[in-house]
């Protein structure tokens, strides 16, 4: 009987501390679940999710709000979210807005005052400038998360659609085909 | 012909590869069609000249990689053969004026692509007297180093002229060590004879550059491979190249499409190139009969390349035949210079490239490039017009079709479904977009169409990804610099606190002893006035 006791006992004394050295050992920094669901956000910080940047809404995300609420990345985002969360895709949630084309922010140069409140607001620093100085946008950097124009006390920052090219065509289905330009059908010739 | 065993994912035994093949013994490739060929409509007649166009558009992207920078401008005299652009990118090759003339205009005009969205274009007038200017001849190549060449390839412009457009030196210019080049005369799609032709006209000259290839690789193997429904072009080759013991010719059987890079290799060596790689890892570079045509000029007559070899074809031309195009020629020109009819068609319909891969340009100002191997102008019974796609019903006749060994249904509903992973899975980049799939297809599903959205939907989804880490790494820094910012603020505010304090502290001392001192001085003066005092008494009572 108090062989068993001290067995058991020494038994869970050594456990215990396997488990203690553990838990310091192979310790977590953060939630990975977090790090995941931030990796598939867009990375705009635009807030449309009504969260104050994109990992705050990550770590909404796995606390259990909806996947639906991020305008910018649109359906293909919610259809990662719901891979990795197990749920069902849905819909983008309308109250946070709509899938829109891709954007970039544009200073029209000759209007702009120098304020520098746009460089304050852009999350990704993709404006340069300095005060009373002429600001600009690199294009390059630039998410379109819309943030820059608010704060604009001239209104002198247009969104601008990403302009089409060649390159990043994406191939239209059906109509046009039978339409003017683009793809032929291609059907056995009889 | 005889069917060995896929060796797959193995190197080829070149030895007994040229045994198998001097003995007439090729491996067949999976799937694949027999449309009708319509060769015949274009290719009984030489290779025509046809008169310099009013006005040339050249863009200034023609190849698969980077634009170089324009080095013209509006007003400047050019002449035949000097660069409009340069660039020092290693993707990047550059474009040439295609006669002598004046630069007009430097615009936006609609490219010679699917979408016909407006590309940077150079646009020409020429003078008509079409003077060259020559890059240095390199007449005796042997004793030039491989550097050399691969240069003047690179400055002529080169770029493949099957179909990619992929820089030629690039390709060559390879670390790995090359057993074989594969000269490909195939030329499986249908209507096109551009190839056939300059192989009947100009078998020396493929020879040429051909030689010219050997020699920077040090390749001691050639197989040039013609399909054998070309038996003139066969026969021209066969004698240009005939005392050449590294020379193998293939008269390859037909089927479309034969001429696929990664196809044709395993009709002639057996061997599959694997998933995801390139002929060069298999020791084999793989050359369309245009591109030695063109390697030939630049090295040994010192031509950039500004012209081409296009088929113009379909029964809504009276003339169908071949030319040499110059490269940014609008395609009306070459219609009017073939007799084209518009009262044949339905609607105008130009198709750039062949019925299978090719597709229906914007207008007729599209200008020719160098991947312009056909343009085809069909009656208006000639080929399909449809547009009416019907459910699939899973008869798997693509799959039979398939020369890569996929399972086009799949990727269909795949992509039908957005499902990139999946279609990735499936191997979609595999895909080389050949059409046989479509071709077959009783529910004439446009599937190649498919394929094509897919992908780009999934080099976009790339491209956002790559973007949306960049953005996360600049937010982050952003965050831990205003972080740091304001620790330092708060650093700054908290030492200049202290100053003050430290310095009141002083202040206070200071004051302290001002005031001992002053009632020193006052203690001082009091006592010294006193002493004066005493002293006068005493001086009162002497």
């Amino acid at each position: 009987m108090i062989a068993a006791l001290i067995t058991l006992g020494i038994l869970a004394l050594i456990f215990g501390a396997i488990l203690g050295y553990s838990a310091i050992r192979f310790k977590v920094e953060a939630d990975p679940l977090v790090e995941q669901i931030d990796a598939i956000l867009p990375q705009t910080q635009c807030g449309q999710c009504g969260y104050p940047g994109c990992k705050p809404y990550a770590e909404a995300i796995a606390n259990g709000d909806e996947i639906n609420k991020c305008p910018p990345g649109g359906e293909a985002t919610i259809r990662h979210l719901a891979d990795l969360m197990g749920v069902e895709a849905k819909p983008l949630d309308g109250a946070h807005g709509t899938e829109d084309v891709k954007k970039v922010a544009y200073i029209r140069e000759a209007e702009c005052i120098g304020c520098t409140k746009c460089i304050q607001a852009c999350p990704v620093d993709a404006i340069i400038g300095a005060s009373k100085q002429m600001h600009t946008v690199i294009i390059d950097e630039c998410t379109g998360c819309d943030l820059c124009v608010a704060p604009c006390p001239v209104d002198c920052i247009d969104m601008i659609p990403v302009k089409e090219t060649p390159t990043n065509w994406q191939w239209k289905l059906g109509k046009n085909a039978g339409g003017t330009v683009g793809d032929i059908n291609i059907k056995e010739l009889t | 012909m005889g069917v060995s065993a896929p060796n797959s994912h193995l190197v080829p035994d070149w030895d007994s590869v040229f045994a198998q093949l001097n003995k007439g013994q090729m491996t067949d490739f999976p799937g694949g069609v027999h449309p009708p060929q319509a060769k015949a409509l274009s290719n009984t007649t030489p290779i025509a000249t046809p008169n310099l166009p009013d006005v040339l558009y050249i863009p200034i992207k023609q190849h698969s990689g980077v634009v170089g920078t324009i080095s013209v401008s509006i007003g400047d005299q050019v002449k035949k053969g000097q660069a409009l652009t340069f660039s020092s990118h290693p993707f990047s090759v550059p474009v040439h004026a295609s006669t002598s003339g004046t630069i007009t205009d430097i615009m936006e005009h609609p490219s010679a692509h699917a979408s016909g969205l407006p590309e940077t274009t150079i646009v020409l007038t020429p003078d008509g007297k079409d003077t060259w200017d020559l890059l240095p001849v390199i007449e005796d190549y042997k004793t030039a180093s491989a550097m050399v060449l691969l240069e003047r390839i690179s400055d002529a412009g080169i770029s493949g002229l099957g179909g990619a457009g992929f820089p030629t030196y690039i390709k060559t210019n390879t670390q790995k060590s090359v057993e074989c080049i594969i000269i490909n005369g195939i030329e499986c799609e249908p209507y096109i004879s551009s190839d056939d032709r300059i192989m009947r006209e100009h078998a020396l000259q493929i020879k040429q550059g051909i030689d010219i290839l050997c020699h920077i690789t040090q390749a001691k193997r050639v197989i040039v491979a013609v399909e054998d429904n070309k038996p003139e072009a066969y026969k021209a080759l066969a004698e240009a190249c005939g005392d050449d013991e590294r020379m193998l010719m293939a008269s390859v059987p037909t089927k479309y499409p034969a001429g696929g890079e990664k196809q044709l290799i395993q009709v002639l060596t057996g061997c599959e190139v694997p998933n995801g790689g390139l002929p060069i890892d298999l020791g084999i570079l793989m050359y369309n009969v245009g591109t030695c045509f063109a390697i030939a000029d630049a090295v040994l007559y010192g031509k950039a390349l500004t012209q081409r070899v296009v088929t113009l074809t379909g029964q809504a031309l009276t003339k169908p035949q071949n030319v040499w195009a110059l490269l940014g020629t609008p395609i009306a020109h070459l219609l009017e210079h073939a007799g084209y009819k518009p009262d044949q068609q339905k609607r105008q319909k130009v198709i750039m490239g062949g019925p299978m891969m090719g597709f229906t340009v914007l207008n007729d100002t599209v200008p020719v490039v160098k991947i312009t191997n056909c343009l085809l102008v069909p009656a208006q019974d000639e080929l399909p017009d449809i547009d009416d796609e019907k459910p699939c019903i899973r008869c798997g006749v693509c799959a039979d079709a398939c020369p890569a060994g996929l399972l086009p249904q799949q990727l269909y509903w795949y992509s039908k479904a957005k499902e990139l992973d999946k279609a990735q899975d499936y191997h979609i980049h595999d895909c080389i977009e050949c059409g046989a799939c479509a071709y077959v297809c009783p529910s004439e599903i446009p599937l190649v169409q498919y394929y094509r959205q897919t992908k780009a939907a999934i080099r976009q989804e790339a491209d956002d990804k790559a973007k949306s880490d960049k953005a996360k790494e600049r937010f982050e820094a952003r965050q831990a610099r205003l972080l740091a910012d304001k620790k330092a603020r708060e650093e700054k505010h908290r030492k200049a606190a202290e100053a003050r304090k430290a310095a009141m502290e002083n202040k206070g001392n200071d004051a302290k002893d001002k005031i001992a001192a002053a009632l020193a001085r006052a203690k001082a003066k009091r006592a010294a006035a006193a002493k004066a005092a005493q002293d006068n008494q005493q001086d009162d009572a002497n």
